[in-house]
């Protein structure tokens, strides 16, 4: 009985999947899928190392700071990084006094309420505020921006394929079109408010190149030339801790554990093989 | 199971004595996973999965309560609760990692445990108990898995609840009304962000009881082994403790350094970058994938691509992406081979080993990828050979394939001759 | 002959059983132990988890502005989310507490120990009555100050002086002066 309801059972799923699947061939052959211009000119992000790569790797401080700086100077005009505190730049290799400076001295400042009339107002950071926004919200972002909204980069290395390599690619990917572009998908070229950039999903993005001159940003004694290359490595790398600040303790645990378990791993075997001493052929 | 010949519980110290006298526990234990529980002395590795999926669901239990201390259940401040947890919880990154790539180590174990039913048979009589409790249990996994990733209401929890609740509308008549009820509203909002969260943390508890359940069906008849044949004198058995519980010792060691590896070095590995997006409805992401656990099934949901009749080809996915479970439970009677082991099967083997088991890999593949053309077509073709496989193909071979010779006992197949002076009682 | 030998593959003989059993259960001993001080290296973030989060610890330490308090008033305002009081103490006030017999009183204390060198004047303590924890009146104007001038709390009607100290009532000790430092004379950082 339930053999036979079986049999009808799998025969009709079966049977129209194969149908569908020959019906969907047939289409596949006869009207082939029309190409698009994101499958033949988005690049994956390009090879790019880190000192945090790997098992054992590192944050390298000195250039953490770089990309603060970078971000300071650079991003923070459009883009927030509210889930991080300024008290986290402790991390960085900063005092408890350089992080109270840098937060008094961060271009945005924290809203507030006046504690005289009860309107809204701003107040200077402190080290324990989370980096304040440069706009009030959505739409003043999205009005000040051609409709466009700079994403929160808090977490932007984690949330995207690729890590700090796509955002290093994207930061040194912008060019002009291809011809090819131009030719066989004229609807995908740039427009008035947005810029090329193969590395970016969609091909083209509405935030212009950010990182274009070198020497747009000033690096102190000892750091290496800011070039747009130097540049997007540091402010990559800067987001890399950002999105984990916990990376290092977590690798360094990774491996005592690691190291610990296969001892432990070791022991079990010994200890398995011990009680099953007697037993012989067993399993 | 009352295998005439398995060690009585003696305690040997007073104060076991008293407590065994007042609340029979320990002698419980002892008869359950202690030296009381006469096991097949031929399991191998494959038998450690039971074991590991328990210790696997304690993993996410222990993670999991820790981590309800400070998760906030309300839409606009569950995805910050999530990074509080990352950044300023004590060793909060460790218990989130943990806890997200406890469920992914959680169903490796369990498919393979499936696995492991499926070639050897476990889920022929006296064992269909067994094998339904399971499936019971992989469906509260299942029901548990989904609303957890819901929880951190990033985009891929966000758009996932969407596409499965939106599943539900397909139902005739009653769909749209039952949609709304489960999400209290239109679309995921915090009505269905506070609902998951209340039952994510009951269904582990439930799951709990049924396994309780699950094992005591199985130790009604005890454990099989590899080679199906049941067991039969003492010479067959070997008590559970130590020999098992040494043996499970190195499987929890590879456990947990699997584990480890991911937790530590890959945390990210396994899911999907979009859900560190905040959750936003009016934005879809490129690609809407669930879990990779879910792949499979994802693969045969979207395989449907056309209307049967007056049936929706959106309504054929759903019931083919149900069917594809619910029909495990009647593999009992649609493989009615006498032989339970595959290792004595070589038809059944063949189309196990290369059938099966592409295909589901085949699925799974599938639905992680984009529903290009291709990739459906190549699901389609899979999930045809999948429906085939267990409703066509089983029931036709269990009857006419001619299985190798059985051994007479465990003993003989692993020591290579009959047991001695043992006259063959059979088990209780 | 084959039938013995096959009889004593299953089990270890009786002679090598007591020092084999001792001498092999070593491996099992070292295995369970690791096993569990990998349980106990697990347990301990499970249980530190619930110590304060980095950013309560963050919001430890407040700043308070004492230049709008002028003498005679009283600000009551948050510390570690609890009700804080900054009471600038007028001369008459400070005189009060200073000649106050500390016999008879139950948590005796004068008000040099409860308040900084040199700036007797400026009183900080927590706005916690040390009964059962309901919040005093007598830091706001117009609340009432109680029979010694200090605070008084309406729950079980706990009377505190102009040092903060318990005078009259159930409450056990003087309302509780946190750590506290004055960063200039007209600020202080609490905590």
């Amino acid at each position: 009985m339930i053999r036979i309801g079986a049999f009808l059972v799998g025969l009709f799923f079966s049977g129209w999947l194969l149908i569908s699947a020959a019906m969907g061939a047939y289409t596949f052959v006869t009207v082939p899928a029309a190409p698009t211009a994101e499958h033949e000119f988005h690049k994956p992000p390009k090879a790019v190392n880190y000192s945090f790569d790997g098992p054992a790797g590192k944050f390298d401080r000195a250039q953490l700071q770089r990309g603060l700086q970078i971000f300071k100077e650079v991003c923070s005009a459009c883009h927030s990084l509210k889930y991080v505190s300024f008290r986290d730049f402790k991390d960085l290799g900063y005092s408890e006094g350089q992080v109270k400076t840098i937060a008094q001295t961060w271009p945005t400042e924290t809203p507030s309420i006046n504690p005289d009339t009860g309107e809204a107002a701003t107040r200077k950071p402190n080290a324990a505020d989370k980096i304040p926004s440069p706009y009030p919200n959505e739409v003043a972002a999205r009005a000040a921006n051609n409709n466009a909204l700079p994403p929160d980069l808090s977490l932007m290395t984690k949330a995207r394929h690729g890590g700090p390599a796509y955002v290093y690619s994207l930061l040194t990917g912008y060019q002009a079109p291809p011809a090819k572009l131009k030719e066989k998908f004229p609807a995908s070229m740039p427009g008035k408010t947005t810029h090329y950039n193969p590395y970016f999903a969609n091909l083209n993005l509405a935030m212009p190149s950010p990182l274009n001159t070198e020497g747009q940003v000033t690096y102190g004694e000892g750091a290496p030339k800011p070039t747009v290359d130097q540049m997007a490595k540091d402010v990559s790398a800067f987001l890399t801790w950002t999105a984990e600040p916990k990376l290092e303790n977590r690798k360094r645990a990774g491996t005592a554990a690691v190291v610990f378990l296969l001892i432990f791993l070791g022991l079990c075997v010994g200890a398995y093989k011990n009680v099953w001493a007697d037993k012989k052929a067993h399993a | 199971m009352s295998f005439p010949w398995a060690n009585e519980y003696k305690p040997s110290n007073p104060f076991m004595r008293y407590m065994d006298e007042k609340l029979p526990l320990p002698r419980f234990v002892y008869n359950a996973v202690g030296a009381g529980y006469p096991v097949p002395r031929n399991l191998n590795y494959f038998w450690n999965f039971g074991v590991l999926a328990g210790v696997a669901l304690m993993v996410q239990i222990v993670t999991g309560i820790v981590l309800a201390m400070h998760f906030a259940a309300e839409s606009t401040v569950a995805f910050s609760s999530v990074e509080h947890v990352m950044r300023d919880v004590n060793a909060g990154w460790f218990l989130r990692y943990a806890h997200m790539n406890g469920a992914s180590m959680f169903f490796i174990v369990v498919y393979t445990h499936i696995f492991r039913g499926l070639f050897y048979g476990s889920y022929k009589p006296p064992r269909e108990m067994v094998w339904h409790l399971g499936l019971v249990i992989f469906l509260l996994m299942m029901a548990t898995a989904f609303m957890g990733y819901v929880l951190p209401w990033g985009q891929m929890s966000f758009w996932g609840a969407k596409v499965i609740t939106g599943l539900f509308g397909a139902i005739p008549l009653v769909g749209e009304p039952i949609q709304t009820w489960l999400l209290g509203g239109f679309a995921p909002d915090n009505a269905a962000l506070n609902r998951f969260f209340s039952l994510h943390f009951l269904l582990p508890f439930v799951i709990l009881g049924v396994i309780i359940l699950h094992v005591w069906a199985l130790h009604i008849p005890g454990s099989s082994n590899p080679t199906g044949v049941e067991v039969k004198t003492e010479q067959d058995t070997v008590p559970f403790h130590p020999y098992y519980t040494a043996k499970d010792g190195v499987g929890l060691a590879v456990f947990f350094l699997l584990f480890a590896t991911l937790v530590f070095f890959a945390p990210n590995l396994l899911g999907e970058p979009d859900n560190y997006i905040p959750a936003n409805p009016l934005a879809t992401p490129a690609n809407i994938v669930p879990e990779w656990y879910f792949w499979p099934f994802y693969a045969i949901l979207r395989a449907f691509t056309v209307d049967f009749l007056f049936i929706p080809a959106k309504l054929l996915g759903v019931l083919a992406m149900f069917a594809s479970i619910l029909l495990l439970f009647f593999l009992p009677w649609l493989d009615t081979s006498a032989v339970r082991s595959g290792h004595y099967r070589p038809l059944f083997r063949k189309f196990f080993w290369f059938g099966l088991i592409p295909t589901i890999a085949i699925l799974g593949y599938c639905g992680g990828s984009h529903a290009t053309d291709s990739i459906v077509l190549v699901s389609q073709i899979a999930a045809a050979y999948y429906f085939a496989h267990f409703l066509i193909i089983l029931p036709i071979i269990s009857r006419v394939e001619t299985t190798k010779p059985l051994p007479t006992s465990i003993t003989e197949a692993v020591l290579g001759h009959a047991p001695l002076n043992a006259t063959l009682q059979p088990a209780e | 002959m084959e039938s013995m030998a096959s009889l004593m593959e299953d089990s270890a003989t009786a002679g090598e059983e007591q020092g084999g059993v001792r001498r092999r259960d070593f491996i099992n001993v070292a295995a369970a132990s690791f096993a569990g001080v990998g349980a106990v290296a697990v347990v301990l973030p499970l249980i530190n988890q619930m110590n304060p989060s980095a950013d309560v610890l963050a919001e430890a330490s407040t700043e308070v502005d004492l230049k709008a308090i002028l003498p005679g008033q009283a600000i009551k305002t948050i510390f570690r989310k609890q009700p804080l009081f900054v009471r600038h103490l007028t001369p008459v006030e400070v005189a009060e507490a200073e000649k106050a017999p500390l016999a008879g009183m139950r948590d005796p204390q004068t008000l040099e120990e409860r308040t900084k060198a040199g700036k007797t004047q400026w009183l900080v303590t927590m706005g916690v009555c040390t009964h059962l924890g309901c919040v005093p009146l007598g830091a706001a104007e117009g609340e009432v100050k109680g029979e010694f001038g200090g605070y008084f709390c309406p729950c079980h009607g706990s009377s505190y002086d102009t040092a903060a100290r318990i005078r009259k009532g159930p409450a056990p000790r003087n309302l509780q002066v946190p750590p506290y430092e004055f960063t200039s004379d007209t600020a202080i950082l609490v905590g």
